[in-house]
């Protein structure tokens, strides 16, 4: 069973190219996560593949439907749903109404209230704040509501652009324990981060990217475990 | 005397804060300053006009086609000029040379077909017998001017805080590309806002050509720098701002007007404009209502 496919992706802006044909899967089901250091592509590989930016060449699959330079809403309808780097929230508007967002596809309203429940089960915190500005949260709620409002998606493949990014280390690790609940409730995740020991962790699968390309890919626990990457991301 | 001016200054104000609602509603979603724009409340005056004079409609059914001509002539000009611009990521600079070009041409079209003069709603389009009340004159025409404005407002309030359309309108204001991956049609609804600013617009032109009785094509333009002050002085895409900041605006200009020379009125608009950017640089409210809640 396949959920994602990407095969030679190639993503320029203007005349520098960002990725230089990339291939990734991501098996339904499964966590795969992408690793590399600033500026290798991470964020535009995520961008391309959610629809945000029209790549320049390749194919995109989602179980087995071609998505490649669809828009946006109409991959999010599909069920693919990204929770873009640096959380972007809607600071100006309530906690209930970012979550309210996150369900714009679906019309049944018993159905709203049902995933809402469960989203708040998830994370308490948004409960006791639920009419408060979501920019008034610290980052770590931020992230949460970010991530809670891609679960009000109900997604089939969850896009993830480094959830754990300047949280502090008792976020990063509820963050984690999260993905790790989802990854076991068999969610598919593409998961993007910087924190490649924790993402390795977590991860089925695992892809590196340097400047534009795949070096190396392979089981999460193998990748965790090669002399070059424990060199390059993992501080050894 | 004071409060009979007063009165006709709050009334001013309301196609002011009609006319203003519109701009500031599409810069604040759409971010891009649209010198278009007051080219809709020229069409809408035009509309009525047509409306009334060839085809004999009342003021009822021509006030409401003028405002959805107006709306619809702002999302075909928002699709011809700006869809390609917003599609590259041009800078801002881009769209305001782009449109101010396409205004330009659009005034002297207008003034090409329909000639440079003042024309008039037919004299009966509305009752000249006005209300008295505690020695203040109220006309009808001015009372269709509040009445509308008033409706029109309440509608928008509750339209953007009240349904779910409007909080993904605000969602877009914000963050189109996180709106976009909720699966927003973001290109959808920005022509929706664009019929919603095109129609206000159109509903003002309408109103003033109507409170006024002179219509001409470029009026839309003299309406564009009371269009700016008032969206400024209120706060760029702040809804309750701009409305406050347009009553204002009549009723300063009224007094002026009455108490020293009418000739003042658009000198001391500008003070004002220039003074509250000097002390409060994001308008007198600090902040964008329709943005931050
Ligand atoms: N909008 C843009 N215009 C031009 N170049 C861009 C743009 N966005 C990204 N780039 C370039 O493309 C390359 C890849 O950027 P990308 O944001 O995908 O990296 P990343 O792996 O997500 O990095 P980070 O870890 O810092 O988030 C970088 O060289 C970056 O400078
Ligand atoms: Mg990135």
């Amino acid at each position: 069973m396949t959920s994602l496919v990407v095969e030679g992706l190639h993503v320029s802006y203007g005349a520098t190219e960002a990725l230089a044909g990339i291939d990734i899967r991501v098996d339904s089901g499964k966590t795969v996560c992408l690793i590399g250091a600033n500026g290798a592509g991470k964020t535009t590989t995520m961008r391309a593949v959610s629809g945000l930016l029209r790549p320049r060449a390749g194919t995109i699959r989602l179980d087995g439907a071609d998505i490649f330079g669809m828009r946006a809403n109409r991959v999010a309808a599909l069920g693919l749903l990204q929770v873009p780097e640096g959380r972007q929230i809607f600071a100006e508007l309530s906690v209930a109404d970012n979550l309210a967002l996150g369900a714009w596809l679906v019309r049944d309203d018993a159905e709203i209230a049902r995933r809402r429940d469960q989203v708040l089960a998830r994370f308490p915190r948004l409960r006791e704040r639920l009419n408060q500005l979501a920019g008034s949260m610290s980052g770590g709620e931020q992230q949460m509501l970010a991530l809670g409002r891609a679960l009000m998606g109900a997604p089939k493949l969850l896009l993830l652009d480094e959830p754990s990014m300047g949280l502090a280390p008792l976020f990063v690790e509820e963050i984690f324990s999260i993905l790790a609940d989802l990854r076991r409730e068999g969610t598919t995740i593409l998961l993007v981060e910087q924190n490649a020991s924790a993402a390795l962790e977590i991860a089925d699968y695992a892809y590196v990217l340097e400047t534009g390309r795949i070096t190396m890919q392979g089981p999460a626990s193998e990748i965790a475990n090669d002399p070059a990457v424990i060199a390059a991301y993992l501080g050894g | 005397m004071l409060s009979q001016q007063l009165v006709n200054g709050v009334l001013l104000g309301a196609t002011y804060a009609l006319f203003a609602l519109g701009f500031t509603l599409m810069f604040g979603v759409l971010r891009v300053i649209n010198l278009t724009y007051g080219f809709y409340f020229s069409a809408g005056a035009f509309i009525a006009l047509f409306a009334t004079r060839q085809w004999g409609f009342s003021i009822w059914l021509a006030l409401p086609l003028a405002a959805i001509g107006s709306g619809l002539i702002a999302v075909l000009l928002d699709w011809l000029l700006l869809t390609r611009l917003r599609a590259k990521g041009a800078p801002e600079l881009a769209s305001l040379m782009v449109t101010l070009g396409a205004v330009l041409a659009l005034y002297s079209a207008m003034t090409l077909l329909f000639g440079p003069d003042i024309r008039r709603l037919p004299p009966d389009v509305i009752g000249a017998d006005a209300l008295v009340f505690a020695g203040i004159r109220v006309t009808q025409a001015q009372f269709l001017v509040v009445g509308t404005t008033a409706v029109l407002v309440l509608a928008l309030v509750a339209l953007m805080r009240g349904t779910r359309l409007g909080v993904g309108i605000r969602a877009m204001a914000e963050r189109p590309d996180a709106a976009e991956l909720m699966g927003i049609d973001t290109a959808r609804l920005a022509a929706l806002v664009s019929f919603l600013s095109g129609f206000l617009a159109g509903a003002g032109g309408v109103l003033i050509g109507l409170n006024f009785n002179a219509i001409q094509p470029y009026m839309g333009e003299q309406m564009m720098l009371r269009g700016f002050v008032v969206i400024i002085v209120g706060g760029l895409g702040d809804l309750r701002g701009a409305l406050i900041a347009g009553l204002l605006l009549g009723v300063i200009e009224v007094l002026t007007a009455g108490y020293l020379d009418s000739g003042l009125k658009e000198a001391v608009a500008f003070a004002i404009l220039v003074a509250v950017l000097w002390t409060r640089p994001s308008g007198l409210f600090g902040q964008a209502v329709l943005r931050r809640a």
